[in-house]
């Protein structure tokens, strides 16, 4: 299925010369980004690339040195650093799934969900709960509701990572290696989900190695590698069509790791 | 064995367990515990002056007696023309001196908690203090359980150094006892054992309580 062109609309998100280094080490050399909305985006590379950074500061979990992010309703300089007014148009922005789920073990599955919207957003805890329900039981959860995180599965947990992060009801989701942690037998049934968000109209934007489902899902495909953009186009152009060497041989050594 | 001494000394020290040496250590870890958490986000607090001021803190309150720390207060002050009554002035140096131990405990908690949580508890939006009331200091109490337990022991016996600044707890009514009978061995043994009792029901609540945890632990 050839995607729209992505151009049509505005970016929910315009990243902007990004720069971060941790000490002397720079590991993103200016890199430019749109996410459209309703649009998958996935972001692929070797380890070390950069293409977590650049997801985590999307969402203020890191702090670019310089940079901008832009919205059609605000604009945020990240060379000024970020404020409390920046942090919170991020988490309105965006929640993130993380690879090693980070749900809180001491809270139940349901609260794990609510205390998002309960503490941070001020939503009535019954309007929260109900909503934390029907999302539950969207993703094959609904009674582990009471359930603690410990007691689920790597694959239940991470479903539960990602409806803490619809429950804050963002305009777009986040994915870094969502299916990295889990054992192999778990990986579909978390792909399956987000397969069928970004099939209701969810924005997202994907770190992931798992280069089949990226291209299933996703409209458009970047590859990073050494903190910047090398190659970006639908997935078809990448996978199919790779034009730099880089590429090439990154997408050679995933498909034949002993070659 | 003079068991009628033993009989007619056991219900005053009882007594004075349950009038002071209770009332006194829970006054005292409460405290102590507000002031343990205060100090140990000064020291994590990144701010250089507050970490500077909880670690100084820290190393007077465990380097030095807590005997001494008693005696500044109830007998050091007044020089000064603080003059303050034993039971507050125990109270005051009791929990000082847990919050400088119990600090070092609540700090190691909170540090032992993944940096992950941080993350998504600032992923939903959550400023610092959100994070930590509702995320970090939930888990971080459970990780302090044990040592803290350890520390509250601790300080029940601690409570018989109130009886040099004339506080009448356990072991100053023992002593009122004692002196008079003669009878030292015997008195102070009633003493040990009714702390040995008030520690052994402690260690078995503090049991308790860790298996509950344990339950919901990661």
């Amino acid at each position: 299925m050839p995607s729209e062109p992505a151009t049509v609309s505005e970016p929910l998100l315009s990243v902007r010369g990004l720069r971060k280094s941790f000490g002397d080490l720079t590991v993103l050399h200016g890199v430019d980004l749109d996410l459209f909305p309703g649009q998958v985006h996935a972001l692929i590379g070797p380890s070390g690339s950069g293409k977590t950074t650049v997801l985590r500061s999307l969402n203020g979990l890191e702090t670019a040195e310089a940079g901008t992010l832009t919205t059609p309703d605000w604009s945020i300089d990240l060379a000024q650093g970020l404020g409390r007014r920046d942090r919170t148009r991020l988490a309105a922005l965006s929640s993130m799934v993380f690879q090693q789920h980070h749900l809180f073990p001491h809270l139940s599955v349901l609260d794990n969900v609510t205390v998002g919207p309960t503490v941070v957003q001020r939503v009535p805890r019954a309007e929260a709960e109900q909503h934390a329900r029907a999302l539950l039981d969207r993703v094959g959860l609904a009674e582990k509701a009471d359930a603690r995180p410990s007691e689920l599965s790597g694959g239940q947990q991470q479903r539960v990572g990602i409806v803490r992060a619809m429950a804050m009801r963002p305009q777009m989701l986040l994915f870094d290696e969502p299916t990295s942690a889990l054992d192999p037998e778990l990986v579909g049934e978390v792909l399956r989900v987000v397969g069928e968000l970004a099939h209701e109209g969810w924005t997202m934007a994907i770190v992931t190695h798992e280069l089949a489902f990226a291209r299933a899902v996703a409209d458009t495909v970047t590859f990073f590698d050494a903190g910047v953009v090398v190659e970006q186009g639908t997935p078809e152009q990448l996978f199919d069509d790779p034009r730099s060497d880089r590429l090439q041989r990154f997408l050679r050594r995933l498909t034949d790791p002993l070659g | 064995m003079d068991w009628d001494l033993v009989l007619t000394s056991i219900g005053p020290i009882a007594l004075a367990a349950v009038r002071a040496t209770i009332p006194l250590t829970l006054a005292s870890f409460a405290i102590g515990l507000v002031l343990a958490v205060g100090l140990a986000l000064m020291r994590i607090s990144g701010v250089a002056v507050l970490s500077g001021i909880a670690r100084v803190y820290i190393s007077l309150v465990r380097g030095t007696p807590l005997l001494v720390q008693l005696f500044l207060v109830f007998f050091g002050l007044p020089s000064i023309g603080v003059t303050i009554d034993p039971w507050p002035s125990a109270i005051i140096a009791l929990s000082l001196n847990v919050g400088g131990y119990a600090a070092e405990v609540v700090r190691a908690a909170i540090l032992s908690i993944p940096r992950g949580q941080w993350e998504a508890a600032s992923m939903l939006g959550m400023t610092r203090g959100q994070a930590l009331t509702r995320i970090i200091l939930p888990q971080a109490s459970r990780v302090s359980v044990p040592p803290l337990s350890n520390t509250f022991i601790s300080l029940v016996k601690d409570t018989s150094l109130c009886s040099t600044i004339l506080v009448t707890e356990l072991f100053r009514v023992a002593q009122q006892i004692a002196a008079p009978s003669g009878e030292f061995l015997l008195i102070y043994g009633v003493a040990a054992v009714v702390y040995w009792v008030l520690c052994t029901i402690l260690a078995f609540g503090q049991d308790l309580l860790e298996r509950r945890l344990e339950r919901h632990a990661v």
